[in-house]
């Protein structure tokens, strides 16, 4: 547990000293918000209708833009072979790495979420549902972003393919997200349970696929 | 404690690297391997801490912790020397202590003679310091069985000194070391594996 701590917390030193990751995702997530607004129009009804849809895929990819950063460093200095070694599974060191990632990088953007919505005339009766299903969305989306980054270790720009590989995975996270912040109130609830259901299982599943890809990059 | 590699092959990409290698290592000694560049030595030291598998042979160990794995039990220091440039030099030794074990942190700077840079940034230092950075975690967290890949890369006069004299201690205490290198490390080695000849 100890051991699992002191990874937690030098990866969100880390996270906050070399500013690469939330800086540039929180950045990013900013700049695609400011110029949504711009590109559509100043149709307020319009803005209000897409607001939601705007910024999740916003967030997706201002997640996926930093996914990278979850165990490349590591390979490349070979932190990543000492930690193979370390009397922890590899499992539960991928799943520390995803959630210091899901701690430094996709809560801080799901937290600003709501606040940026005021620039796309988000509806104040969804700014709840919206934060809250982003906080649990955005675990899940950790999580499968971890199952990417190592699956491109050790390959140039592996970000882009990181895109194509986890993309796809987060369609349902998206279906659910959606559901719980334009739909009608009675679909908020059963979207924020799916929302958990989903944050739980790849809290068991990522990690264990991401591991296994770990295992065959060091052999 | 005692490790006994039985016909031991190695395959990488489709190449064998080596094959049919044994070896036998009991506490307090020292195997040197040697061979040219590619005949497999950090193969077989990365096969030691179970980073990979051996395409044939078995690697058997006796003595030691039941739980856990010969890697579990070793310090591997490869090529790379596992440092994080935006931490300073006790941030990344305390990192690798809580997450290695534990251990003492002034006697390992002490050890690699570090501790005047203790608060210095990793990236500031040079490539023999980080070297040394890197050694630090032989004295910082007691690990049975020492697997050193070309540790004296880099490294100074002085520092070669300070790193026979870890070696020499860890040996005395009944460790284990098994090293790669092209230079003697100024330590007389119990036995000597020489790999490859056929490329």
């Amino acid at each position: 547990m100890r051991l699992l701590w002191a990874l937690l917390r030098r990866d969100l030193i880390l996270a906050a000293r070399q500013g690469g990751g939330v800086g540039t995702a929180l950045g990013f997530f900013l700049t695609v918000l400011v110029l949504l607004p711009i590109g559509i129009g100043p149709d307020q009804v319009t803005l209000q209708r897409l607001a939601p849809g705007m910024l999740w895929i916003t967030l997706l990819l201002s997640v996926l833009l930093s996914a990278d950063r979850i165990f490349q460093q590591d390979f490349e200095d070979g932190s990543l072979e000492v930690m193979a070694m370390a009397p922890a599974s590899l499992e539960l060191v991928v799943l520390t790495k995803a959630f210091a990632h899901w701690l430094s990088t996709s809560l801080p953007l799901s937290l600003a979420a709501p606040f940026l919505g005021i620039l796309l005339n988000l509806r104040t009766e969804t700014i709840w549902p919206l934060a809250l299903s982003m906080v649990l969305g955005s675990l899940a989306l950790s999580l499968l972003a971890s199952i990417g980054a190592s699956l491109t270790l050790n390959l140039r720009r592996g970000g882009l393919l990181i895109s194509i590989l986890v993309l796809p995975l987060y369609v349902p996270v998206l279906v659910f997200g959606m559901s719980a912040t334009t739909g009608n109130p009675e679909m908020i609830m059963p979207s924020l349970l799916i929302l958990s259901a989903m944050a739980l299982a790849s809290l068991v599943l990522a990690p264990i696929a991401a591991a296994a890809a770990l295992r065959a990059y060091l052999k | 404690m005692q490790i006994t590699a039985e016909n031991l092959s190695c395959e990488r990409g489709g190449r064998t690297v080596f094959s049919n290698q044994n070896f036998k290592l009991g506490s307090g000694e020292f195997l040197q391997l040697t061979g040219p560049n590619g005949s497999g030595k950090s193969s077989l030291l990365r096969l030691l801490a179970n980073l990979a598998e051996p395409s044939l042979g078995k690697i058997n160990l006796e003595g030691g912790s039941t739980d856990l794995t010969l890697g579990q039990q070793a310090h591997y220091i490869a090529h790379s020397d596992a440092s994080k440039s935006a931490l300073t030099v006790t941030e990344n030794l305390v990192f690798w202590r809580d997450f290695l074990g534990s251990g003492d942190l002034m006697r390992a700077l002490q050890a690699v003679n570090l501790a005047a840079l203790a608060d210095y940034p990793a990236a500031l230092l040079s490539a023999g310091q980080k070297r040394r950075l890197a050694l630090a975690r032989l004295a910082l967290v007691p690990r049975a069985v020492w697997l050193l890949d070309e540790p004296g890369v880099g490294l100074d006069e002085s520092s070669q000194k300070l790193l026979a004299g870890i070696m020499n201690g860890h040996l005395r205490e009944g460790g284990l070391i098994v090293a790669a290198t092209h230079v003697s490390l100024g330590l007389k080695p119990d036995s000597s594996l020489v790999l490859g000849g056929t490329p």
